[in-house]
């Protein structure tokens, strides 16, 4: 097969327009993006591979030793109070034994660990039931363990909520702002229609601090990174005897409980 | 013409709807946006500080997806340290970054975004800065 001059010049001179309309166009659409920022986490940020928490139970005697632990953290993160328990936002809170771990309780258990209250909170569980339901992704595993929730992706559906046996989530019926008694400026508040639940104060760890409720707790809560040996919830864990909520459930929970 | 003259006073009518925005606002012109960077903020600043992350122009034209990336880089990607223009390290932070200097929300935020019609919704959770009545 041949081409003539004519064809060839044809040819020739349509390549040579389609190629500078397409340079012209990717320069145009090119202009919208941004050179290569450069990010970097914070230096001083704690590190680790799967964070993880035991609650030492003995350490809790007074309701005030619970109300400190659950205030520090309800207001650092504008978590409100609604009063109403049908639309209740909660990150940490009391529990008693038979709801904290149903199935463990008996009728000859003492007193004092039938009405002692329970600070549960969200598990990280290391197999999340909620991250496998969420649509769109707006909670997810960190690469540290912590579940996470991104509020800029929530589109409020509640799938997490009925996976997560634990109850640890909650949603926003109404919008939260009227109901914070002193905001944080340094941390958002939510608004109508997302779920949220405790993040393990990931903007704290990202600043080199512990969690806010470990730091107030006066050795109640132990923090710490699992895959370290050395760690504090590692030595804890290996000395005491230590159980956790709904193991059976396969979801490998990494809050710790010492009851006695 | 059949009907010749409802059709006319149809077309009138049509007209007048179509005009009327225009007409009715008597050519006045909506005053153009001014955005102010003059917080009592960025004047306590010494002057070869008063920058912002990045050049003004391209602040004013990408801040939207800068800030895009800074929430992705932040909340998904766990890295906080932004590093500017000028090689200085910026916490990547709205509430605690950009509105410590631009504390003139109204003046700096919702001059643009009222004229151009957009409604972001930073403001449903971010904690605006608390500004004086004027």
């Amino acid at each position: 097969m041949s081409i003539n001059r004519r064809e060839f010049l044809k040819i020739a001179g349509i390549s040579t327009i389609l190629a500078i309309g397409g340079m012209s166009a990717t320069n145009v659409l090119k202009r919208n993006w941004l050179d290569a920022s450069q990010v970097l986490p914070d230096p001083k940020a704690l590190i680790g591979k799967k964070w993880a928490m035991v609650v030492n139970m003995t350490k809790f005697k007074t309701e005030y030793d619970y109300k400190r632990v659950i205030n520090a953290c309800h207001r650092i993160h504008n978590v409100p109070d609604i009063g109403n328990p049908k639309r209740e936002i909660k990150w940490i809170w009391e529990e008693t034994f038979e709801h904290a771990f149903p199935g463990q309780e008996h009728e000859y258990m003492g007193e004092n660990i039938k009405h002692q209250p329970f600070l549960v909170l969200c598990n990280h569980c290391d197999n999340p039931a909620c991250v496998r339901v969420c649509p769109t992704k707006a909670t997810y595993k960190r690469s540290d363990g912590i579940v996470m929730m991104d509020m800029h992706r929530c589109i409020g559906c509640r799938f997490c909520m009925a996976a997560c046996p634990f109850g640890a989530r909650s949603f926003n019926w109404i919008n939260p702002r009227p109901f914070i008694k002193e905001e944080n400026k340094e941390f958002p508040t939510r608004m109508k229609g997302v779920v949220e639940k405790c993040t393990f104060c990931y903007e704290r760890l990202a600043k080199g601090l512990k969690p806010a409720c470990v730091e107030e707790s006066n050795g109640g809560l132990i923090f710490g990174d699992l895959e370290d040996p050395e760690s504090d919830v590692r030595k804890v864990l290996h000395s005491s005897y230590t159980i956790r909520r709904k193991p059976e459930l396969g979801t490998q929970p990494k809050v710790y409980y010492i009851i006695t | 013409m059949y009907n010749g003259w409802k059709i006319i006073i149809g077309i009138i009518i049509f007209a007048a709807l179509v005009t009327a925005p225009f007409l009715l606002s008597g050519g006045k012109v909506v005053a153009k946006p001014d955005p102010k960077i003059d917080t009592p903020e960025i004047q306590k600043l010494p002057e070869n500080e008063r920058k912002c992350v990045e050049s003004k122009e391209f602040m004013k034209t990408e801040h939207m997806k800068l800030l895009n990336d800074w929430r992705d880089s932040v909340v998904r990607e766990g890295n906080r340290i932004y590093i500017g223009a000028g090689g200085k390290n910026y916490d990547m932070s709205l509430q605690n970054t950009c509105m410590k200097c631009h504390s003139n929300k109204k003046k700096f935020c919702d001059e643009c975004h009222n004229y151009a019609a957009v409604k972001p919704y930073c403001w449903d959770c971010h904690i605006e800065p608390k500004e004086k009545e004027t």
